[in-house]
């Protein structure tokens, strides 16, 4: 039908093959019409054979392509089906097996973008149309393409020795490669060391984590790094080059034994904010905790009295080894490393309660966080396991348990921490095992969820829990009676029944939400990844690739990704290490060759493309006066493209060329399908 | 287009490759409905969105444009959205002075889990633009306009020239 075709791709032999999907397309477009009107009308842009066919994704579908190739002599194929997202892959691979570059072909989508969604038939089969038609304008630009194959250094990067990282840490070097694990604080474990008991098995977190913990210490294959931090990362997949700071221990770990004779003769006490969640005690020299991994200690120089004073050094006079392992001298250190793969295991944060006063938290003394009562009831906790009120005495006789506090509530937090319903019911049973008080457990839904959780919950109420539905609208010491009088009442509508009730309690737990990691947003600005809206990284696919990332050679793992359980934790630090042993076994990778790159007779150098890759693939060659763009980097987005001015740069996969094309394709046809006129003539790029 | 009906806009929808192209199948598979009125082409991101794109579709026919992205801080490249929505302002400015009513572009953020988003946004942009009537592109860029080359005129060949919009008369 079209005008005179001066594009200089029309010599193409295109072959057009339109899927009835069953009767999900041909239920609503006439597919026999479209493939005939292709045929016939197309035939100027270069088309030359044009077929309907049952399931085009069958193999038997995919062999017609195939045999056209081979017969016709087809040079590109437009494939009208459903969203290239499903199938793109299993017909680029057809084209591939007959023998035509994979990237020479195009996928329309009539499915999802026609069928699907619009019900009338003539107009559905019209918009097929214009929709091929732009996908036989745009082939025609298509270029071959060959994937960009890099190598794959063997070595992995582990960010966070949390179980996520511990996990994904031992699978890699079990299998025999050698990680680097980097902790910012000075021991693995992460939140999971800080527990006693943990749902629904009620197994110490203790006995199944210090193994663990102790493996990824003494493990040939694994490089461990606590307090240390990533500060930079340069270079790619396959070959990153990560500049890490060592923080200053004050501790030579070659020679420390790891003794404690320090820690012992330190004469300050610092309230320890971090592993006792305040509740505790450590000195100004210390471990983490007594089966910290590694076991050398720390100076905290803030708290010690020879870095504020100038005097004291008992830790270094009382320390035993010849020569002594104290070196108040040491300074960080920063080293580089290189790596084929990260796995970023960050973990999470709690929610600060204090951000809902009516709660109360950090103005009454007895509401407690739900990590202080981890603390509470851990035999080697502030009070050896006692579940007792502030006052280090008294056993509480009733206690009230809220759920869901900055979860589920759009103020803070809108999304579900997923744990918290299985720990409010792992502490109810605690504190009835601990002191046989009276529990209410506040929720507003019940989510128990996975293997034997909700087995767990039906115990819990056997044990006599009470269970009130609704939100707590405050926690209050402030009496309307006597029966009140010295207690915490905490004030909520009870929906099952529909009324407000007041309930005096000794002892308030926070169920707090899960929340990213305040930094989560500059860490992954570091590594070249996305945080959600709610912040917590994004994966590549939520369903099918749940440990990728969009940044190729950057995976994660754990609650960085998201709030979830323990299980769901190491699930996924195995399927991180899976992924990335897979890569370490092949030795390279193949990347989509879809980059940009820079013309450079074309390029005049005014750099206004520099900074606009945020996988700093743009570089300035000063000795030759252009810009150049590292493929390996180029992660594809086309910004830089849109933005030269010079019209210098193009990309693989998105010319101007080819949506340009695809534009006078799309617009070939009005509303109704009928051939509108002529198209006209744009230069690119038009801005000068 | 029968002149005794309402009048049918047409519409040129540029979508990311990882968000609104996927509300878009997400749309579908939904089985969410909107009008037809609205033809897609997939870029890889939305800061892929060459202004030119926009005034190409508008030159060629399209009476409106729908420029759909990540949303800010979602975006698959980290930031590219950020330098779309800069470049957007600045294309509406543009149109502005060209004598184009600036509503028929639009910039919608959906997820690739806001297929009803799309749905709606895309049902809401072919209203307006409805409303609006046919943008009469020609008429516009008549001033100073010269002489119309053929259909794909943006080969290489083509390309190393440097003028101005040039339309043709391109009505049926
Ligand atoms: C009170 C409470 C009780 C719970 N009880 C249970 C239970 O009984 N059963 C259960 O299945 N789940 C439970 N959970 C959930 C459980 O805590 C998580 O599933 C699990 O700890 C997640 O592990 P992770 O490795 O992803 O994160 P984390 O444990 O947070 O570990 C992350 C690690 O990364 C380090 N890190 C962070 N940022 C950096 C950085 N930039 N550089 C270097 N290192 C960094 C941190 O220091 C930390 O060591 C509970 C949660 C809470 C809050
Ligand atoms: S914007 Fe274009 S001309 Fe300017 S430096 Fe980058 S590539 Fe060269
Ligand atoms: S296309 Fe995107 S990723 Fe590639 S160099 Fe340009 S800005 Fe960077």
């Amino acid at each position: 039908m079209s005008t005179a075709p001066s594009s200089p791709k029309s010599q193409e032999r295109i072959g057009v093959y339109v899927c009835h999907c069953g009767s999900n397309i041909a239920g609503v477009v006439d597919v026999k019409d479209v493939a005939q009107w292709a045929g016939r009308e197309l035939a100027e842009d270069g088309v030359v054979i044009a077929r309907d066919y049952q399931f085009m994704c069958s193999n038997l579908g995919q062999e017609l392509i195939e045999a056209d190739i081979k017969e016709q002599g087809l040079t590109r194929v437009v494939v009208a089906a459903c969203s290239p997202h499903l199938h793109e892959a299993t017909f680029r691979t057809a084209c591939q097996r007959a023998g035509l570059n994979p990237y020479l072909c195009e996928m329309v989508s009539i499915r999802e973008q026609v069928s699907w969604v619009h019900t009338d038939r003539d107009l559905a089969t019209a918009k097929a149309k214009a929709l091929i038609a732009g996908g036989v304008e745009r082939v025609a630009w298509h270029e071959p393409l060959e994937p960009l194959i890099v190598p794959i250094n063997p070595t992995t990067l582990v960010v966070g020795g949390g179980i996520a990282g511990i996990q994904a840490a031992l699978e890699i070097a079990d299998s025999g490669y050698p990680v680097i694990l980097v902790e910012r604080e000075p021991s693995i474990g992460g939140h999971m060391a800080q527990f006693d008991k943990t749902f629904p098995t009620l197994d110490c977190a203790a006995c199944i984590l210090t193994p663990k913990m102790v493996a990824v210490g003494s493990h040939p294959n694994i490089t461990l790094l606590t307090y240390s931090e990533v500060e930079r990362v340069d270079g790619y997949v396959g070959s990153f080059l990560v500049t890490i700071r060592k923080k200053a221990r004050y501790v030579n770990a070659e020679t420390c034994t790891g003794c404690g004779l320090c820690i012992e003769k330190c004469p300050v006490r610092v309230v320890d904010e971090v592993f006792e969640a305040g509740l505790g005690y450590r000195k100004a020299v210390y471990r983490s905790f007594p089966q910290a991994v590694p076991k050398y200690p720390v100076i905290d120089t803030e708290h010690c009295t020879y870095f504020q004073r100038g005097k004291c050094k008992a830790c270094q006079i009382f320390c035993p080894t010849q020569p002594k392992s104290i070196n108040f001298e040491q300074k960080d250190e920063i080293i580089q490393v290189e790596v084929g793969n990260i796995i970023l295991a960050t973990g999470y944060e709690l929610f600060d309660c204090r951000r809902i006063p009516q709660y109360g938290y950090g103005r009454l003394a007895n509401v407690y966080t739900s990590l202080e009562f981890e603390r509470l009831c851990n035999a080697a906790g502030p009070t050896g396991g006692e579940v007792v009120l502030r006052d280090g005495v008294t056993k509480p006789k009733t206690v009230g348990i809220i759920h869901c506090v900055g979860s589920r509530d759009s103020k803070y937090n809108s999304y579900c921490s997923v744990i918290c319903c299985m720990q409010s019911l792992k502490f109810a049973h605690l504190v009835k095992e601990r002191t046989g008080a009276e529990v209410y457990n506040f929720y507003i839904d019940m989510r128990t969820p996975f293997k034997d959780y909700d087995e767990f919950y039906q115990k819990v109420l056997a044990e006599g829990v009470h269970f009130v539905r609704g939100r707590v609208a405050e926690v209050t010491d402030a009496a309307r009676h006597p029966g009140e009088e010295g207690k915490i009442i905490v004030q909520v509508e009870d929906t099952l029944i529909g009324r407000q009730r007041r309930i005096p309690v000794d002892m308030v737990i926070l169920s707090a939400a899960l929340e990213p990691r305040r930094d989560a947003q500059e860490v992954a600005h570091k590594f070249g990844i996305a945080c959600s809206a709610n912040g917590w990284f994004i994966e590549k696919h939520p369903k099918l690739d749940p440990v990728a990332t969009m940044t190729e050679g950057i995976f994660i793992a754990g609650c960085a990704q998201g709030p979830k359980d323990i299980p769901a934790t190491v699930a996924q630090g195995a399927a991180a290490a899976a992924r990335v042993i897979g890569r370490i076994h092949q030795g390279h990778l193949a990347l989509e060759p879809v980059r940009a790159s820079v013309i450079a007779e074309r390029c005049s150098g005014c750099r206004i493309c520099n900074n606009l890759c945020p996988f700093n693939a743009i570089s300035f060659r000063e000795d030759l006066g252009v810009t150049e763009i590292n493929p390996a980097l180029c992660q594809g987005c086309g910004t830089c493209v849109a933005a030269c001015p010079a019209g210098a740069i193009t990309g693989t996969q998105f010319s101007n060329e080819q949506v340009f094309a695809q534009i006078e394709g799309l617009l070939m046809l009005d509303f109704s399908g009928a051939p509108r006129g002529a198209a006209v003539r744009m230069l690119e790029p038009a801005l000068s | 287009m029968s002149e005794s009906e309402r009048f049918e806009p047409l519409i040129i929808g540029f979508t990311c490759n990882w968000c609104s192209y996927r509300a878009a199948d997400l749309a579908g598979t939904s089985r969410m409905k909107y009008p037809p009125n609205v033809r897609l082409i997939r870029l890889m991101c939305s800061g892929r969105l060459d202004p030119t794109f926009v005034l190409k579709a508008l030159a060629n026919g399209a009476d409106g444009v729908l420029i759909t992205g990540c949303h800010p801080g979602e975006c698959h490249y980290l930031e590219q959205n950020y330098k779309a929505m800069r470049r957007y302002y600045l294309l509406r400015a543009m149109l502005t002075q060209m004598g184009i009513e600036p509503e028929r572009v639009r910039l919608v953020w959906a997820s690739a889990a806001e297929g009803a988003r799309f749905a709606e946004e895309v049902t809401r942009m072919v209203e307006d633009v409805r409303r609006l009537g046919p943008l009469n592109w020609p008429a516009i860029a008549a001033d100073g306009a010269e002489p119309a080359a053929s259909r794909n005129g943006h080969g290489p060949a083509a390309a190393a020239e440097t003028a101005p919009v040039v339309p043709e008369e391109a009505k049926p």
